[in-house]
């Protein structure tokens, strides 16, 4: 009950009203998110195939990830402020879509996903970074990590259908 | 066919889903060449080693959205054929299509070609620079597609 009455005080707030009102607003917020979520997803992918062994294999793990994480993280920080800005603005509606929810629990899964690899598979790194077999534990953590986001991508665009 | 695309629910939300992430290949992959060639990011990586790495990946996606936009117009013709921002995107997709293969057909054919010279320096900066506003652009513009009316005859 108190959920409900949150979300109807979001997207009756000046920001939420604006968002939903505007004729270009929303549009234009929802660009910048699809802009900010490709380019999250690309990045990760060109991580996710190094550790699968598909690609970049000749460059060392580490020094890909350094030279890619910080353009996912910039990119995510994007794609979240977008999206809080599209869910303020109708937020009783996004929260019982089932789409919506779906996207959120894949991205929770693809972050645990990623503390994992960087928790416990990451340990040993040192010993398969240059070359161009990796560890299965890897390999798992890079073809899940593909699949979340796909999914995160895919219910993402059925939000647009279902809402 | 037109009909069938329509009817059928789940054919355009799953073609528009493979188009997004071919989208975020080509998006990923230019935006770091094109960050490259404007002198920012990975200084480890040289440019000629990312074109090689990459632009595989680039045309092959770049096919694929070919493809899928076809079955998306196919679908809904007046909604894509008939949309300014449909008309847009595709004028700067040729756009961008033309810049890119400016710079790497020279690459291509002389890995130093765009360090030659000063100018040749400013243009290969420039036309980074362009190719990534226009890939931006391109983004929006598709998404756009849903919020214009299209042309009536």
């Amino acid at each position: 009950m108190a959920l409900t009455d949150l979300f109807k005080s979001l997207q009756e707030s000046p920001v939420g009203l604006a968002i939903r009102e505007s004729g270009w607003m929303f549009p234009t917020i929802e660009s910048i998110h699809v802009l900010a979520i490709v380019l999250v997803a690309g990045s990760i992918a060109m991580v996710d195939l190094r550790l699968l062994g598909v690609s970049s294999r000749n460059h060392a793990v580490t020094k890909l990830s350094t030279e890619v994480l910080p353009w996912v993280w910039t990119a995510f920080v994007f794609a979240a402020i977008t999206g809080s800005l599209l869910f303020v603005s109708n937020a009783s509606k996004y929260f019982i879509n089932v789409p919506f929810r779906l996207k959120l629990l894949c991205m929770a899964c693809a972050g645990l996903n990623m503390l994992i690899f960087n928790l416990v598979t990451s340990r040993s790194i040192q010993n398969w970074d240059s070359s161009t077999g990796t560890p299965t534990a890897a390999k798992v953590a890079g073809g899940l990590s593909l699949l979340f986001w796909i999914l995160v991508i895919a219910f993402g665009r059925w939000i647009g259908f279902t809402i | 066919m037109s009909t069938l695309i329509q009817n059928i629910a789940w054919i355009i939300p799953t073609v528009q889903t493979v188009h997004i992430l071919c989208v975020s290949i080509v998006m990923s992959s230019m935006a770091m060449i094109d960050l490259r060639m404007m002198g920012l990011g990975a200084r480890s990586q040289s440019v000629p080693d990312m074109v090689t790495r990459f632009m595989p990946w680039v045309w092959t996606s770049l096919v694929i959205l070919l493809l899928s936009g076809s079955i998306l117009i196919i679908g809904e013709p007046a909604r894509s054929l008939m949309n300014p921002a449909f008309i847009l995107k595709m004028s700067m997709l040729i756009c961008v299509i033309v810049v890119t293969l400016t710079l790497q057909g020279a690459i291509r054919k002389d890995v130093a070609f765009w360090e030659m010279s000063a100018p040749r320096r400013t243009a290969a900066r420039l036309m980074a620079l362009v190719s990534l506003l226009l890939l931006v652009a391109i983004v929006f513009a598709g998404r756009w597609i849903a919020y214009m009316e299209s042309y009536t005859a």
